[in-house]
């Protein structure tokens, strides 16, 4: 069956926006709150994506992936780390042992202009390499052009190339220009076979916004509507604060319901994000706000 | 690390975020405001004002009759002739400027009264009710030295005395959309809110105190419907508005045959909201719950009458089942509550009744799944599928959370349908086609349109109906004209 991309759905801006308002409402208090801070870490993929980066660097952001803060006992992992395919291996050796999975970007990240060739063989390296997870973007200048059944079949391929590997789809609408065009690359990527939808690579302004992602969320839930088949989601980038994880948390709650709210169908794309939620989760056990500095960077 | 407590999904529930009121000022006993005091009433009468998410007493409220209602428009008058109509326009702005910043100022605490008294969502009183409450006096009172501005070559002129009676449904609202306008055209006002919901109309006559404003020039009596009675017979009243519903409407009208009172009526409503198959669905989804269930649907512009396009009803139903189950219903004062208490135990009584009409006329009645609190007036918001336009609870005015659902083929079947009802005050229209809105706006029969979106007020805007949803409009340049001759 041949899909007709140039009809998804219809998508109002001005609702799209009082509804993520509404969300925003919500008073998450006491235990909803507590309960809300651990599920939000336990979902974050720890990032670092940056052409600076160092074995080093990726060994100790593994650790941290296992070690959020041993001085507050009870506390999650978080959900994956993500990094380039040439640092999978490394984080590897680090988590060998851990329930923390790896992700590596792939198919010429961040900007996804090369062949598909190329884009294939990234993949492979990044899951010889042992990654669990492949975050690919699409072509974002064949998708404004209207040719969304390149971007179709280009996911599709990388979705074949992954096998059993989880693949997650950027749609980086940062470059979509309209929510509109979020739903259409949305459907498209939910149709060629993505396991999950992802809004950014984190190298474009504006990342994720909770507009877009509530355009998203609805384009995975009318897919289950019809298929009863559930597809992830990911917002990425510009996510930093305890506080707006959980408004991201509500929206996931009153949008698609319980049976989303684990690591595996939401993740948070996110370096700094994870000291904000101990930071806060350390306010919830001591009391008192305790200084940044005891906090690790890494 | 264990994990698995949270890796399996799980339904998260909302810890209780109340609202404090331990900041809120309130006396055992309200009288009547008169002439710029509180004066106790000819009838030494006091009802109790209750708290309908409790049903405890909150206060004793002074019950006007005729010679109270006599005091307080002979003191309007008083003050109209020898104080407000002399004063120059700029003047009189300054008050109503101060008015809405001392409304701004004690914001949250109107917002508490007005929820704790009415049973709205305290998220609604403070996000809605005293925001816009306080707008309108900024609104009107930019007006007041700008009329010869707004009626170039008209001379517009004050009325004199204008009585005005507000319903319950949003007390402090509808008393600011009464009294700023009038006060900006230079008239003098006796107001009387609804007998359920006085307590904010009366923190606004302490306002008004505060601010100073010459005595008489707001006048504000509580008590029942033989005080608005006299309201209206008094010869020296120049003006009635009157919110509320059409049966006393009609016999106002009837009651001011033959003199030369002005007068303006927003009645009831029975508002058709149109979804076409072309809509954005998933936000004609949430337009359709604002349209219904915000304040509990005691709105008068609420969108009861939900008509979908054929193809696209069986969707538009699952999903509005289905956003209908992450409504909370229950205490006002929580910051999480979407749906508050039903008004009063009358209210509540004649919702039910509807609702068996609804269930013997044979349609499908659905009703979300959530508990309601035990004590306290609650209804769950509910949904009356496959109904029809000879229904009774298609035809007649429920004011609760209540919708009926009827689907269509044709833009044509679905315009007469729309337009066939008694009422005419508002509409909603879904769709992603512009030329489909204004084809649609220009046929349906009501005062306010809106399109992909439903509730949305603002003071420029104005508002009023058709038909037996009244006549004379608020807000906006036109809620100027009726407190003015030319």
């Amino acid at each position: 069956m041949k899909h007709d991309f140039k009809h998804s759905p219809a998508v109002d801006q001005v609702g799209i926006e009082e509804r993520v308002a509404r969300f925003n409402t919500r008073s998450i208090k006491k235990e909803s709150k507590l309960s809300g801070l651990k599920l939000a870490l336990n979902m974050i993929d720890l990032t670092t994506l940056e052409g600076k980066d160092t074995e080093g660097k990726v060994k100790q952001m593994c650790y941290k992936a296992m070690h959020v803060a041993d001085d507050l006992p009870g506390l999650p992992t978080v959900a994956a780390v993500c990094v380039y395919p040439n640092h999978v291996k490394t984080a590897k050796q680090v988590l060998k042992n851990s329930q923390v999975k790896i992700a590596s970007v792939a198919t010429a990240f961040p900007s996804g202009n090369s062949t598909l060739k190329i884009k294939l063989d990234d993949t492979k390296l990044a899951i010889d390499s042992g990654a669990d997870e492949v975050d690919m973007v699409i072509s974002r200048g064949e998708f404004l052009k209207g040719n969304y059944n390149f971007v179709f079949d280009e996911i599709a391929a990388i979705k074949n190339a992954c096998g059993k590997v989880r693949l997650k789809v950027i749609l980086e609408t940062g470059e979509l220009s309209t929510l509109d065009n979020v739903r259409k690359a949305s459907d498209i990527a939910i149709l060629a076979g993505a396991d999950f939808i992802k809004t950014s690579t984190g190298k474009i302004q504006p990342a994720a916004t909770m507009p877009v992602t509530l355009v998203m969320l609805e384009a995975i839930k009318d897919h289950y509507l019809k298929t009863n088949v559930m597809i992830g989601m990911k917002p990425a980038g510009g996510i930093s604060t305890a506080k707006n994880a959980l408004q991201y948390l509500v929206m996931l709650y009153e949008t698609l319901g319980p049976k989303w709210m684990s690591n595996e169908w939401f993740r948070f794309g996110a370096s700094s994000l994870a000291n904000d939620i101990v930071l806060q989760l350390g306010k919830e056990q001591k009391g008192v706000y305790y200084s940044k500095d005891y906090i690790s960077i890494d | 690390m264990k994990t698995e407590d949270i890796t399996t999904g799980f339904d998260w529930k909302y810890a209780p975020a109340p609202e404090a009121k331990d900041h809120i000022k309130l006396k055992t006993q309200y009288d009547l405001f008169i002439n710029g005091k509180f004066v106790k009433p000819n009838s030494k009468k006091y009802f109790d004002t209750v708290n309908p998410s409790t049903e405890e007493k909150i206060a004793s409220i002074a019950q006007a009759n005729a010679k109270d209602v006599d005091s307080a428009v002979t003191a309007a008058k008083t003050a109209y002739d020898k104080t407000w109509k002399k004063m120059p326009a700029k003047e009189r702005a300054k008050y109503i400027f101060r008015i809405a910043r001392v409304i701004q100022e004690r914001a949250r605490e109107l917002g508490v009264i007005e929820s704790m008294d009415g049973g709205k969502p305290i998220r609604e009183s403070r996000d809605f009710d005293v925001p816009t409450a306080a707008n309108h006096f900024f609104y009107y009172a930019g007006w007041a030295d700008k009329l010869d501005y707004a009626f170039p070559n008209r001379k517009p002129e004050s009325l004199g005395v204008a009585a005005q009676i507000i319903p319950w449904n949003f007390p402090l609202l509808m008393a600011a959309w009464k009294i700023a306008p009038a006060l900006a055209t230079g008239n003098t006002v006796v107001l009387k809110p609804a007998e359920s919901t006085s307590l904010t109309a009366l923190k606004l006559a302490e306002i008004i105190q505060e601010c100073d404003l010459p005595p008489g020039v707001v006048n504000i009596i509580t008590g029942f419907g033989d005080a608005g009675a006299a309201m209206v017979a008094h010869p020296l009243v120049n003006k009635i508005a009157f919110t509320g519903s059409t049966d006393v409407g009609k016999i106002i009208q009837k009651a001011i045959a033959g003199t030369n009172k002005k007068a303006t009526l927003e009645l009831g409503g029975k508002a058709a909201n149109i979804i076409f198959d072309d809509a954005p669905i998933n936000q004609a989804v949430e337009g359709i719950v604002n349209g219904i269930f915000f304040n509990q649907g005691h709105v008068c512009c609420a969108g009861s009458r939900l008509f979908v396009q054929e193809n696209v009803a069986e969707e538009v139903i699952q999903k509005l089942k289905a956003r209908m189950q992450t409504l909370i219903v229950g205490d006002p004062l929580d910051k999480n509550t979407d749906i508050g208490a039903i008004n009063s135990k009358e209210q509540l009584d004649k919702i039910n009744e509807y609702l068996k009409i609804g269930v013997k006329e044979g349609l499908e009645l659905f009703q979300t799944s959530a508990a309601v609190p035990k004590k306290g007036f609650y209804c769950k918001p509910t949904l009356f599928i496959g109904a029809a336009q000879s229904n009774r609870v298609v035809q007649e005015e429920i004011f609760g959370p209540v919708l009926t659902i009827q689907t269509f083929r044709t833009i044509e079947e679905v315009i007469e349908k729309a337009n066939n009802i008694p009422y005419g005050l508002s509409a909603g229209v879904w769709t992603d086609k512009g030329s489909k809105i204004f084809n649609l706006t220009t046929k349906l029969r009501a005062g306010v349109i809106w399109a992909n979106t439903y509730n949305k007020f603002d003071p420029t805007s104005p508002f009023g109906g058709y038909k037996e949803s009244g006549f004379g409009r608020e807000g906006g340049l036109h809620g100027l004209m009726p407190y003015l001759k030319f």
